[in-house]
């Protein structure tokens, strides 16, 4: 019957029940939302980053990494690339040559990372070829193309068919330049890398470094799932001897990383609106406790003992904050269902957002795991808050209560 | 045989600037089936007298051995136990817990002696319908009079099987129907059922009704007469 009393008298007092209620909900709804949203925003962060810029699994010669030498290839790096594209999992297998060198217009130049890649296989591992704005992707020019960033185009004032020059050092460290025309423009949701990325063939770049047939400098592999790449990796590993197989966590460990902190961030920022409304929440018990003070003491006078006493107002305060509580998780995660599938558009915003690497186009992602805490938390909030109220209640005295008019 | 054997009872409120003696040495003894009335002028320590027997506010000196038990000799958790399983209570401002209906405020002691559902549900029925309120055991005190409700009241003290009844002042906030009413069921039940009621009260008609009644004037008994 305790359950039964607490619940009706949750309702005696409707308005300030609402009101406290309203608050729980809002309050929770912000926070599952807020959290769904930003965790939609970093998965599309480390999907954009694995499936634009890094790949799954990337293999280099060990001081290649450090240095960015030219001189660090892999020799016979196409035989191992077939290799690799026979495993299972294994979604596609791209070689690259990595120049690290300068890119001209008419006008001005800038430093650049050009990365020389078959079309065909590079489509395979990365979506470049479907972030084309203008062009496209290494067709429509047929000697020496070029593909850059919108970013770099707009700053070395370049179009589609523009010429560029890009100046290198070749093999044994003399200058060398090559003139290629503009074959397309992508842009990703990162400016940073579609400013400091360029593409062009594999043959092209061969021929103008004198990197001998079938070498490369990276190889990147794309798995059908994220969740492969660890096996997938391990097993390149034992095939390439000293060659450095990395995944894309431990090149880009940020990334990683970026994740675990947002998680804590939202816990934090939950645990905030919880202690907002553990306040609201002993603020209305302890006028509950007050306005009811002589019926406790009745409650006292006939037998109610006050553990128990004291447990039923825990009860009461645990449902008010779990009914506000469900209330806002249902309606937070509702909310979030709906923009799984419909995207908030923060390009107001977008600039400074795709300059970190963020897409303005976000979709929330729900964690289920984050809905289980938050609703464990508002258990334990509804418990904390009681607390006090619920002492205060046990040390009236049921004599001097029934005394009150 | 007496229930309740009262010896030398003393109850002072301590203030800082002045000391009152609400209770001052009662010996009083009750029997098994009395209805009694404690009779006052206003402050004359009848409430206190009462909650002193009741078990809810210690005695300064002096002993209630209810059944042989020396109440204010038990711990406090033990007196509210006490209670719940050896007193019942009326008070005058009703008390019933609004959120329930008539029938879950008599089942609510019950539940809290730990009785099955099915038990005290026939119960609170028989004992709501022994006060006259079979057709209304549904209502929540809000949709009572106050005759009503303190009817709920006694079939609540009577539900937990209690040793006696303390009624402060039960009468008080009713008219003389109810009065009247609430009176004829309270000396059914004492008569046929042997239920034993202590009521403290100014009304003269509650006076007319009781089988005894003690007059207190300063904490003390000034006359103790049985009819």
């Amino acid at each position: 019957m305790l359950i039964q009393v607490s619940w009706r008298n949750i309702w005696r007092s409707r308005t300030r029940s609402l009101v406290v209620l309203t608050a729980i909900t809002l309050g929770i709804m912000a926070g599952v939302f807020s959290t769904a949203f930003m965790k939609g925003m970093m998965d599309k962060r480390v999907e954009t980053a694995i499936h634009t810029e890094l790949a799954h699994i990337q293999i280099h010669d060990s001081l290649f990494r450090k240095t960015a030498e030219l001189r660090y290839y892999m020799p016979g790096a196409d035989v191992l690339a077939r290799k690799i594209d026979t495993l299972p999992h294994v979604e596609g297998v791209t070689q690259r040559i990595i120049v690290q060198s300068m890119i001209s217009s008419a006008e001005t130049g800038a430093g650049v990372k050009i990365m020389g890649v078959r079309p065909d296989d590079e489509r395979k591992v990365t979506d470049i070829a479907q972030q084309m704005v203008n062009g496209k992707y290494f067709e429509g020019i047929k000697r020496n193309p070029v593909v850059i960033g919108q970013k770099l185009a707009h700053k070395l004032n370049v179009r589609v068919r523009s010429k560029v020059v890009i100046t290198l050092q070749d093999m044994d460290n003399n200058l060398t330049a090559g003139a290629f025309r503009v074959a397309g423009i992508y842009k990703t949701s990162n400016t940073a890398y579609d400013e400091s990325n360029v593409f062009v063939r594999y043959e092209d770049l061969a021929r103008l470094t004198d990197l001998p047939a079938g070498a490369c400098h990276e190889i990147a592999i794309r798995v059908d799932n994220d969740l492969n790449t660890v096996s997938v990796q391990q097993k390149i590993k034992k095939t390439t001897g000293s060659l450095e197989v990395m995944n894309w966590k431990e090149i880009s460990p940020e990334l990683s990383y970026i994740t675990v902190v947002m998680d804590q961030y939202m816990y934090i920022f939950i645990l905030i609106i919880l202690l907002a409304l553990l306040f609201g929440i002993i603020n209305t018990m302890l006028m509950v406790i007050l306005e009811r003070h002589k019926e406790i003491g009745m409650l006292l006078a006939i037998g109610m003992s006050r553990p128990r006493i004291f447990f039923m107002i825990i009860i009461e305060t645990v449902l008010l904050s779990l009914t506000g509580g469900i209330t806002g998780i249902i309606l937070g995660t509702l909310i979030s269902k709906y923009f799984e599938s419909h995207y908030i558009n923060l390009s107001m915003f977008g600039k400074g957002l795709e300059q970190l690497g963020f897409s303005s186009l976000v979709n929330t992602s729900i964690d289920p795991e984050m809905v289980i805490s938050v609703t464990i938390l508002v258990i334990f909030t509804g418990i904390i808050a009681a607390v006090y109220p619920a002492l205060k209640a046990i040390k009236y005295d049921p004599a001097e209560a029934l005394r009150i008019e | 045989m007496n229930i309740i054997e009262i010896k030398d009872l003393v109850k002072i409120y301590d203030s800082t600037e002045i000391e009152v003696t609400a209770v001052n040495h009662i010996n009083l003894n009750f029997e098994k089936g009395e209805f009694s009335a404690v009779v006052g002028p206003s402050g004359s320590g009848k409430t206190t007298f009462l909650n002193l027997l009741g078990g809810l506010d210690r005695p300064t000196a002096g002993h209630i051995m209810i059944d042989g038990i020396d109440l204010w000799s038990l711990k406090p958790r033990q007196i509210t136990d006490f209670r719940l399983h050896n007193i019942g209570f009326v008070f005058q401002s009703y008390n019933l817990l609004p959120v329930l209906t008539a029938k879950e405020n008599v089942e609510f002691i019950m539940d809290l002696q730990g009785w099955p559902k099915a038990e005290r549900e026939k119960r609170a029925k028989e004992l709501l319908e022994a006060v006259g309120l079979g057709d209304r055991i549904h209502s929540r005190p809000g949709k009572l009079s106050g005759g009503q409700q303190q009817r709920v009241a006694v079939a609540r003290a009577l539900a937990s099987k209690p040793k006696f009844i303390l009624a402060d002042e039960p009468t008080a906030n009713l008219d003389s129907h109810s009065t009247e009413n609430l009176l004829d069921i309270m000396e059914k039940l004492n008569r046929e059922e042997g239920i034993t009621f202590i009521f403290s009260t100014h009304d003269a008609r509650v006076v007319k009704k009781a089988h005894r009644v003690i007059t207190l004037e300063d904490g003390k008994v000034l006359s103790d007469e049985k009819k």
